[in-house]
């Protein structure tokens, strides 16, 4: 990992570093974008889902209106309450995006692009993600208010829960591909006959989507946040810029946990090799087009199943979690690990 | 290449302060958290030596230390609450008397 | 190079574990504990050991530590930061921790080893640290592999009746 650093050259040292930065500001200036329009979009597809508009005003059909939110949020007055535990507060938020940023340093974007190609990246993902539930949970405490504090305990016991049902449903990715390089998973899937793992590891692919919803606080599984009952939960002392830094770190964490489900179940950058056999000329197609068009049918996805459903209820929630999802994960391993002793 | 030594010293450090603070902390909580950082020391250690030696076993003995590590931490907590429920307090030196 | 991040990862480990046990406030405490794990990860990764580095984010820092988070804001322990932080005898403890802190420093310096088993950081890197260990953990280990799951088992179970309410 820190082999550029002992490498003999100082040249070379400074022009990997450049390197590096460059890429880390594509990759973040990228996914700031669609944040932004991710709720855009998702404010445009629940508008059209419940027969309504969605955003008109800003712009011709409330196309502004994420530039307009961001200005909005970055000129709200900051307000911290009084009680609060004022360090926890403040490093809070940033604990959340940053655990939910630095995780796009090991997603393979396309072939060869990845901030850090690290053998374990799969485990650094899973390690950052229960990261993030300490930006939740000392959010919800710092705050010192009976709303944000429930919300914040909500969490810790969802996010904990749910972690061990998606890093189980992982294991059978990790079975079938020998390795927990990304990348290597990637072309482990290529040479697979199917390209994805996700028609042999249904039922992993099926505990990881929910497990992800659940994992990004997403409705019908967003009980820390919940408006009706809760106010909105752990952040809700929280305004302006702080707001919207756990608002960006949500929507991250949507991207990342989406790109996931597309590097481990859908083949990456790479399609099927039984259809560019039929349609020969869809080689041509960059890698990045089909990883964001994967991405774009997940994220959908997501907004598809928040307009749809209902919130469940807590005993519910953990319920399915425990007693449904983890058993559900533990049968796949089984099976997973049956068939590749059977087919070696 | 940095002396094996050094990583010792860093291990053996944080074992002493784990120990002062299961020693000399009142607070149960800080106890359960001196006991992760004495652990911790020994990990440090353990790694370096393994590394050094060219041997996996001292790697293997982590991997099963931080396993009984989560399950110290879950029993010892638990046993936190249930203390909890009987008296108020997270002091260890006011719990003197073996009755409940 | 590699002695600039020893130096900066043991400085940082040293002075977060006497945060630890010298802040008054639990919820910090195990913040700077936190911070205290993640220098701790980078001594393995200077080690060669990225999974073990993994795992001690996800079980330390991703489970044990929300644990502690949980039982301290379950409790509210709010109230005890003016209260007296340190027991009666505390200068005695110290006395047998700075003995015993002496003891190691100076029997410590200068350890080398002499003993070369077969796992050379060349064969490490080429089969990648994970591959090596799992093929250990899984032929000469398996035995003590499945008794730590039994431990993990009983503590699960032992949790759950010491915490739950008595049912009548």
């Amino acid at each position: 990992m820190f082999e550029f650093l002992i490498r003999p050259g100082s040249f070379d040292l400074f022009l990997n570093i450049g390197i590096i930065i460059l890429k880390i500001a594509v990759v973040i200036g990228v996914v700031m974008l669609h944040v932004a329009y991710a709720t855009y979009f998702e404010r445009k597809v629940i508008g059209h889902i419940q027969v309504r508009m969605g955003p008109m005003e800003v712009g011709p059909h409330g196309i502004l209106q994420p530039i307009a939110d961001m200005l909005k949020l970055f000129f709200k007055e900051d307000i911290i309450p009084e009680k609060a535990d004022k360090p926890v507060f403040y490093f809070a938020p940033i604990i959340s995006l940053m655990a939910a940023l630095s995780s796009l340093a090991v997603i393979p974007f396309f072939d060869g692009f990845v901030i850090a190609d690290i053998n374990i990246g799969l485990l650094f993902i899973l390690a950052l993600s229960s990261l993030g539930s300490y930006g939740l949970i000392l959010s919800g405490w710092s705050s010192d208010s009976k709303y944000s504090f429930l919300g914040g305990l909500r969490s810790s016991a969802q996010v904990i829960s749910y972690e061990i049902a998606m890093g189980m449903s992982l294991v059978g990715v990790m079975i079938m591909a020998g390795s927990l390089n990304l990348t290597e998973i990637v072309k482990a899937q290529a040479a697979y006959p199917t390209g994805m793992y996700a028609i042999p590891q249904f039922l992993g692919f099926f505990v990881f989507i929910i497990a992800a919803i659940a994992e990004t606080n997403r409705s019908p599984f967003d009980l820390p946040e919940c408006e009706s009952e809760l106010v909105a939960g752990y952040f809700v002392e929280y305004s302006g810029m702080r707001f919207a830094l756990f608002y960006a770190a949500e929507y991250i964490g949507m991207i990342i946990m989406g790109s996931l489900a597309v590097t481990c179940f859908l083949g990456g950058w790479t399609i099927p090799a039984f259809i560019t056999a039929v349609l020969p000329f869809l080689k041509y197609v960059p890698g990045i087009v089909w990883f964001a068009l994967k991405l774009y049918v997940i994220i959908f996805f997501y907004y598809w199943i928040r307009a749809t459903l209902p919130r469940y209820r807590y005993d519910q929630l953990m319920a399915i979690g425990w007693k449904v999802l983890i058993p559900l994960s533990l049968l796949n391993i089984v099976i997973t690990g049956i068939i590749k002793i059977m087919v070696d | 290449m940095i002396p094996l030594h050094w990583y010792l010293w860093l291990g053996s450090i944080v074992f002493c302060i784990g120990i002062f603070g299961f020693l000399a902390k009142r607070n149960i909580i800080i106890m359960f958290l001196s006991i992760e950082l004495m652990l911790n020391g020994v990990n440090i250690s353990l790694v370096a030596l393994s590394h050094y030696m060219q041997d996996l076993r001292g790697e293997i003995l982590v991997f099963f230390i931080i396993a009984v590590a989560a399950a110290e931490a879950a029993i010892g907590l638990a046993i936190v609450v249930s203390l909890f429920r009987n008296r108020t307090s997270p002091h260890v030196d006011e719990i003197r008397e073996l009755k409940g | 190079m590699l002695e600039f991040f020893f130096g900066y990862l043991s400085l940082v480990i040293i002075i977060f574990s006497l945060l630890v046990v010298l802040s008054k406030n639990a919820i910090h405490s195990v913040l700077y504990m936190l911070v205290m794990f993640f220098h701790v990860a980078g001594i393995y990764l200077l080690l060669q050991a990225e999974f073990l580095a993994a795992v001690q984010i996800i079980v330390y820092a991703g489970a044990i530590l929300v644990l502690f988070l949980f039982a301290i804001m379950l409790l509210n322990l709010r109230e005890e930061l003016s209260a007296e932080q340190l027991t009666d005898g505390w200068p005695a403890s110290l006395a047998v921790v700075a003995g015993l802190l002496l003891t190691l420093m100076l029997s410590l310096g200068g350890f080398t080893t002499t003993f070369n088993g077969s796992w050379s950081p060349e064969k490490i890197k080429e089969i990648t640290f994970t591959k090596a260990l799992g093929q250990a953990l899984y032929t000469g280990y398996i035995l003590p592999f499945e008794v730590a799951s039994i431990i993990l088992l009983v503590a699960i179970v032992g949790a759950i009746v010491l915490a739950k309410r008595r049912l009548n």
